[in-house]
């Protein structure tokens, strides 16, 4: 049980996250769609205290974490994994030293100073590793894999963390395609598997469609959409966007085609993509 | 509004050229005004010493020359010499090189140390540097005796600041996205630095503290002359005698000695930064 309660965050004049206010009473995959500089980032940092917010409550299980300070914010960040759209990995480290260190809060400091982690944990990230197809490369150095594959090693450092919920800014934002199907078809998984909460900023529409719960539209720091994906039409998608017929058209079509297919591919029983699908066509034609 | 853009752009420009120009001005000024100073201030005047310039090394090499096969029996009577230079230098090298790294992960503006913190701890360096190793050294072969004990603790003490200021500015340079990533974990603040910071830094710090290692053979050389032992004593001695090819010989194994740390030097770089970064 999560509840948000008048989430503020302003800069100067400048209110980025406005009110923000509704409850996540069981896990769900949410996804939070917006246009650029409607405060999804800014939201989700504030979250996970990446950056603190000015007014407002985020209760969960009843602790309100906005509040909290020094080792116990420490442990909540632990609890609330983040994944980011540039991964935010240790480009010189090898790739199951990066997913142990989603374990350096439960970890003494001493210790990591001298890099020693447990048999347990080795066997943790190797097995976090396995579950997202990675375990081969293991001792690879993360600065020579791909965007895709660096995305996935930072969600198994993610799993690592034993989360509660899972954060994703942007995570396939700087990916191809087929990477970002399979970034977001792993985190769809843990959310199945592990009945854990993922809330995922996301830039593409078709994406929140096929693989969330739940749509979260945000425009200029306000929640102004908050339905199944099933509701998210795409007149609630010009009004999220805040632009006319003509530009939302043609600034969704792109990412429409190219995820219906994916979705196609992978849920073809899922019924409405053939009309996302005629509506992206008739807008490039 | 694009007008607005280009004048500021322009200004800024201008300004940028002015101080430029400034500098550069200022930078001749103390170089000519420098010369004519010290062309004043000597006894035999710039131009006329420069054709006696080597007569000197001339004379050494002379000398080494006419000793034969004997001068190579130089070397191994003034290796146990060499040695406790290198290791006067070793030791000062890698104690300065610890204060150095803790001192420069708090004066780095990019690391979220405590801003009051930064500007205290960058004058700890700059006095750190102020003081040149020889008086160090004087006042505590007054205080501690004549031993390298004295010379390792000065020069430890300049590295330190020296090297300080050059690892926060390599610290201020990294990428900060993995610290984040490390924060967003819930890592404290020396989980962070030990995994975000440090191997990002590990290999411009190995690069500038074999840069300073070399540094640090040569100062520790000098401190010889003022009676911390060592290959300087052998070297202040030996000059002193006027026995050049005494001299010769101490010069040429300092020379190896530096080329052999230049050599370790780009090994270990390589080693760090990984062969396929080189090609």
């Amino acid at each position: 049980m999560i509840e948000f309660k008048n989430v503020t965050k302003a800069f100067g004049n400048m209110v980025a996250v406005d009110s923000v206010t509704f409850t996540v009473d069981k896990p769900q995959m949410i996804g939070v769609i917006g246009r650029s500089g409607a405060g999804k980032s800014t939201f989700l940092r504030l979250f996970n205290r990446l950056t603190s917010a000015t007014s407002g409550q985020i209760l969960v299980e009843g602790t309100d974490v906005l509040s909290l300070k020094g080792n116990a914010k420490r442990r909540w960040q632990k609890d609330c994994a983040m994944i980011f759209q540039q991964f935010n990995l240790v480009p010189r480290l090898d790739v199951v030293t990066n997913v142990m260190l989603g374990r350096l809060n439960q970890q003494g400091t001493l210790r990591s100073m001298f890099k020693i982690f447990s048999q347990q944990d080795i066997d943790d990230a190797l097995a976090a590793l396995d579950r997202l197809g990675l375990a081969e490369r293991a001792l690879q150095r993360v600065e020579t894999m791909s965007g895709g594959q660096q995305q996935r090693v930072a969600i198994a450092r993610g799993l690592m963390q034993a989360p509660k919920i899972i954060l994703a800014d942007e995570p396939i934002a700087s990916l191809d395609p087929l990477s970002a199907e399979v970034v977001m078809g792993s985190l769809r998984e843990i959310h199945d598997r592990d009945g854990i909460t993922v809330m995922c900023n996301l830039h593409t529409l078709d994406t929140a469609r096929s693989y969330c719960d739940r749509v979260i539209g945000m425009s200029q720091g306000k929640v102004v959409f908050d339905g199944t994906a099933d509701e998210l039409t795409p007149e609630a998608a010009r009004e999220i966007y805040g632009a006319d017929e003509a530009l939302n058209e043609a600034v969704t079509s792109t990412s429409i085609s190219a995820g219906a297919s994916a979705r196609a591919k992978s849920d073809p029983s899922v019924p409405g993509h053939g009309a996302t699908v005629a509506e992206a066509n008739a807008a490039t034609a | 509004m694009v007008e607005v853009m280009r004048q500021e752009v322009l200004a800024l420009e201008g300004r940028r050229r002015l101080y430029t120009g400034l500098s550069l001005a200022l930078l001749l000024a103390v170089v000519l005004s420098g010369y004519s100073e010290a062309s004043a201030l000597n006894s035999g005047g710039f131009l006329q010493g420069l054709s006696k310039f080597f007569d000197y090394p001339a004379q050494i090499v002379m000398q080494a020359w006419d000793q034969g096969w004997a001068f190579w029996a130089l070397f191994p009577k003034f290796l146990p010499a060499l040695i406790e230079t290198l290791n006067i230098a070793a030791v000062a090298t890698l104690i300065g090189a610890v204060f150095a790294m803790i001192l420069s992960l708090l004066s780095s503006r990019n690391l979220e140390v405590p801003p009051a913190v930064i500007p205290v701890v960058r004058r700890i360096m700059d006095i750190m540097r102020a003081f040149p190793e020889l008086i160090i050294a004087l006042f505590l072969i007054f205080v501690l005796g004549a031993s390298p004990v004295p010379a390792a603790i000065a020069v430890a003490f300049h590295t330190s600041g020296a090297l300080g200021k050059l690892f926060s500015e390599v610290n201020e340079n990294i990428d900060v996205k993995p610290l984040e990533g490390l924060k967003a974990v819930g890592g404290n603040w020396l989980q962070r630095v030990r995994f975000g910071v440090i191997p990002q830094v590990l290999p411009n710090y190995s690069s500038y503290f074999l840069l300073r290692f070399e540094i640090n053979v040569r100062a520790s050389a000098i401190l010889g002359f003022v009676g911390a032992g060592g290959i300087g004593t052998e070297l202040s001695r030996a000059i002193g005698w006027g026995a050049g090819s005494e001299t010769a010989a101490l010069f040429l194994m300092l020379f190896l000695s530096i080329v052999a740390i230049d050599q370790l030097s780009s090994y270990l770089r390589r080693h760090f930064v990984g062969a396929d970064n080189f090609s």
